[in-house]
């Protein structure tokens, strides 16, 4: 209301800095990526001296490229819809019951995101391998579930906390069955922690390598895994990687602008 | 201690108004004597917080003064203006006790710890804290908390107007009685100016000695609960103060009093002629609705539809002239049924142009 | 007041099945090979505390546990202060408060070897815009062969990584706080470092201790970052935990230590973030 009078002016500057900060290796692998590797390599300057979409042609034309974007979405999606999916019943559960075991349950699933990813990359390998599912979607899915459902139950269950427990009782009242209730009316109460929930599913199945790399060999081969074998099999190409890695971030670029206004909220809901 | 004048008071929460419906705040003129207790009654989005803001030094006003004994003070900040505010949902500073939350505006005006000591033991004793000073304000329930907020005001010895944002809300229904005693109590005791700012009828009438009603961003009464129960100087006043409100019907004039299609009525001064276009309505309260021979003076004929007992009176809703009028009738007078007749009291009977009385 | 249902084990019986079968069946064999030695071919041998002997004792485990509490230090003493100064210098809300929060969640949706792939190539002395400036700046920078440019690009990398999740959550705290609070405050006469110390950390200390446990654990288990950037150079000078533990386990195939290391650091992970949990949520549910 009257803050102006009291903060400080130069209060911005700090946000300001941070941003140019965060801005300014992202801005450099913007640059490279519009360069040639000749230009890369030879000459430095601030701005692409002879301009070229040549990296970015390359990709869109190479089957192992654009199979490794669409490769990564399909686990990313199929992984989020699998987490959310399972976390929404459960996430019921430890809101609105107490029930034998509750407690150690909800820490042993959160201690699941303690887990080294690096621990459990060669028994993943053989257990994925044994089941005949190595180098599927599948795979990389069921296995990003192990970090991403025990945060989206521990964020839905922080959103689910907040809907007072007279809705339940007034639709059962009402005649409503449990699932009728769940399905109409409960979720979309909900519905901007789900959307919070998957967001962050996507975000960190987005971003994982290490199990994914190893889980696929070609038919499921992340785009992030595709990129390290360029960068070591065909020396450095790095107009090439710049590229491929400045695509890597628009998904994610469009999920933030989506849910700019629930990030926040997400987090403050949710509860250890 | 202060009298707090405010002078053509306008705000708007839009950076450029252009009419009137910008405004959140249309007029206001007005003044708050020294040691008084006072009530501003509004519904919500009356402009009532607006007006509390603006005087504690939250919001800085679009137009017009706010006057501490003479001095303007637009421009101070609410310590400066030494005003306390006890607000709608507690504010207490959950990690410190019950006494360091009492001392914590003495510590932060550097007062020394043995004055404070003393100030913060009399307030808790003041307001029935003393066995808790000790306790975590976290753990305290809804009531404690606020009496720890209101403390927190009283502490300072300084200070110029005490002022509450619907206090009330969320005590139970239970302490809210008592609480409001106790805040009636303290004034009392300490004849600090207090602004109770609340949409409840019945907790302004009873906390204050002078009731300040707001409406769509006009301040339209001031007066002792008994003028704006006997003499509402805008039909909304009449309409919201007071159960059943006031009855209202359109009225036109007629050679001296109004009459209500063809029923002359009388009014207990000279009506002069409104300016032309002007909505004219006839206002009385049911208190003031009396059943009367059909032969009396200025008996006016109705028909009963209806009766509802509220315990103490009975609400009779009658028809005249198809204009639905209500009337109080005590416990243990008769009430007639069918063709009726009652009587206005003539100098109960106020007449309105546009929602304003014609004195 | 929650009811009590043992049915609700119906609705958590997904949830469980699946986390089990990822966590549980790993979690054996990592515990199966702790107690083997392997000759290739699956031929095993029991073997007891023999790797766990070893690992605890071994001079290159305790090199790389120290570097990875250094690690971890360091970055939570820079990253928790550095993101809650931002989250109370950000705008609360509005157009700008968007702005910060979109920009600002961008390096938490990179993938991690573009992360490391990025900064190889920002910080690089002969091509990226940070080497180069450094140098003309006459500051001799070269993080491929200088241990100390290594640790502190390193540290820059996750900074500039990681800090936005700070923010983002002490953003989410203060955000919680009612206006009231603020006002009583001014009404009070408080200063601003007494508004910070009474209203806003104690807000804020629910989302700090999320925020800690989440870096806590997380940095525990970086590897793909500094797998790309440094590799662990120069020499081991960056060789973090997981670093090491996949060398062993991939690059020589020696399962036994791995699986004994793995679950030594699994284990203090657990007693760290325990303690940490235990010390920093006492007295709340009182």
């Amino acid at each position: 209301m009257m803050a102006s009078r009291h903060g400080t002016g130069f209060k911005w500057i700090v946000p300001f800095l941070y941003i140019v900060f965060l801005m300014l290796p992202i801005y450099w692998l913007l640059n490279m990526s519009f360069k040639t590797t000749n230009e890369i390599l030879g000459t430095f300057s601030l701005f692409p001296q002879e301009f070229t979409l040549d990296n970015y042609k390359a990709i869109f034309t190479d089957p192992t490229w654009y199979n490794g974007y669409i490769n990564s979405l399909i686990y990313v999606c199929v992984n989020t819809l699998i987490s959310v999916t399972v976390a929404l019943p459960a996430a019921y559960a430890f809101s609105r019951y107490r029930f034998l075991g509750d407690k150690h349950l909800f820490f042993w699933l959160l201690t699941n995101r303690m887990a080294p990813a690096a621990v459990f990359a060669l028994p993943f390998f053989q257990l994925y391998s044994a089941l005949n599912l190595f180098d599927t979607h599948i795979a990389v899915a069921l296995a990003h579930c192990l970090f991403n459902i025990p945060l989206a139950v521990w964020i839905l269950e922080g959103f689910m906390s907040g809907v007072p427990k007279e809705l339940d009782e007034t639709a059962y009242i009402d005649g409503y069955p449990f699932w009728k209730f769940f399905l109409k009316i409960f979720l979309p109460t909900i519905a901007a922690g789900i959307g919070v929930a998957a967001f962050f599913c996507f975000m960190f199945s987005w971003v994982e390598l290490l199990l994914a790399k190893t889980l696929t060999s070609v038919d499921a081969k992340p785009i992030a895994a595709v990129m390290t074998r360029t960068a070591s099999s065909s020396g450095y190409e790095l107009g090439l990687l710049a590229a491929a890695g400045t695509l890597t971030m628009i998904p994610g670029a469009i999920v933030i602008f989506f849910v700019r206004n629930y990030i926040a909220k997400g987090f403050a809901l949710g509860r250890v | 201690m202060a009298r707090i004048e405010l002078q053509a008071l306008r705000h708007s929460y839009r950076p450029d108004p252009v009419d009137d419906a910008d405004y959140a705040l249309k007029q206001v003129d007005l003044v708050w004597e020294d040691g008084g207790a006072y009530a501003l009654l509004g519904p919500s989005g009356c402009g009532k917080t607006t007006l509390l803001n603006i005087i504690s030094g939250l919001l800085c006003p679009s137009e017009g003064s706010i006057l501490f004994d003479g001095v303007r003070v637009n421009d101070l900040s609410p310590e400066e203006r030494r005003i306390a505010q006890v607000f709608q949902f507690p504010v207490v500073y959950d990690t410190m006790t019950v006494y360091d939350n009492l001392a914590f505006p003495l510590r932060n005006r550097g007062v020394p710890e043995k004055q404070i000591d003393t100030r913060v033991r009399a307030i808790a004793e003041m307001t029935d804290l003393t066995e808790m000073l000790g306790n975590k304000a976290s753990g305290l329930t809804a009531d404690g908390k606020q009496k720890i907020s209101l403390g927190r005001g009283l502490v300072r010895e300084d200070v110029n107007v005490i002022m509450f944002d619907e206090p009330l809300t969320v005590i139970d229904p239970h302490l809210k009685w008592k609480l409001r005693s106790k805040l009636k109590e303290l004034h009392q005791r300490v004849r600090t100016t207090m602004i109770y700012v609340t949409h409840d009828q019945t907790e302004a009438l009873t906390f204050a000695d002078r009731v300040v009603v707001m409406h769509e961003g006009w301040v339209v009464q001031q007066g002792t609960p008994q003028e704006l129960f006997e003499r509402p100087r805008h039909t909304f006043v009449g309409h919201f103060i007071g159960s059943p409100g006031m009855n209202l019907m359109p009225c036109e004039l007629a050679d001296g009093g109004v009459s209500v299609d063809g029923h002359r009525i009388a009014v207990d001064r000279a009506i002069a002629p409104p300016k032309t276009g002007a909505r004219l309505e006839l206002g009385v309260r049911p208190e003031f609705v009396r059943f009367v021979d059909a032969h009396a003076t200025d008996a006016l004929p109705v028909d009963v539809i209806g009766v509802r007992d509220t315990g103490r009176n009975k609400i009779v809703e009658t028809n005249f002239a198809g204009h639905k009028v209500r009337a109080l009738v005590p416990e243990g007078i008769s009430v007639p049924q069918g063709r009726a007749h009652v009587r206005f009291e003539i100098d109960r009977t106020q007449v309105y142009a546009n929602g304003w009385i014609i004195e | 007041m929650k009811t009590r249902n043992q049915k609700a084990w119906f609705l958590v019986a997904p949830v469980v099945l699946l986390v089990a079968f990822n966590a549980v069946i790993p979690l054996m064999t990592v515990v199966n090979y702790s107690v083997q030695e392997t000759f290739g071919d699956n031929l095993f041998f029991f073997e007891g505390m023999k790797w766990f002997e070893e690992v605890l004792s071994s001079e290159r485990f305790h090199d790389s546990l120290i570097r990875q509490l250094k690690f971890t230090f360091i970055i939570l003493a820079i990253q928790v202060p550095l993101g809650v100064a931002i989250a109370l210098a950000m705008p609360r809300k509005g157009f700008w408060a968007s702005v910060c929060l979109v920009l600002m969640a961008m390096p938490l949706l990179i993938p991690w070897n573009v992360v490391g792939a990025m900064w190889n190539i920002f910080a690089l002395p002969d091509i990226g815009l940070l080497g180069k400036t450094l140098n003309a700046m006459g500051i001799d920078y070269n993080f491929t062969r200088q241990p100390f440019a290594a640790w502190a690009t390193l540290i820059a990398m996750d900074v500039w990584h990681w800090t936005s999740l700070v923010v983002l959550l002490s953003y989410a705290g203060l955000s919680s706080i009612p206006d009231a609070y603020y006002q009583a405050a001014r009404i009070d006469g408080a200063s601003a470092w007494a508004v910070f110390r009474y209203i806003q950390l104690p807000k804020l200390k629910h989302v700090l201790t999320i925020a800690v446990l989440l870096r806590f654990m997380d940095s525990f288990n970086i590897y793909t970052e500094p797998f790309v950037l440094t590799g662990g150079g120069p020499g081991n000078t960056t060789t973090l935990l997981s670093l090491d533990l996949v060398k062993i386990a991939l690059g020589q195939f020696d399962l036994g230590p791995a699986a004994a290391m793995s679950l030594v650091y699994f284990l203090i992970i657990l007693l760290f973030s325990w303690i940490f949990y235990t010390v920093m949520t006492r007295g709340e549910d009182k």
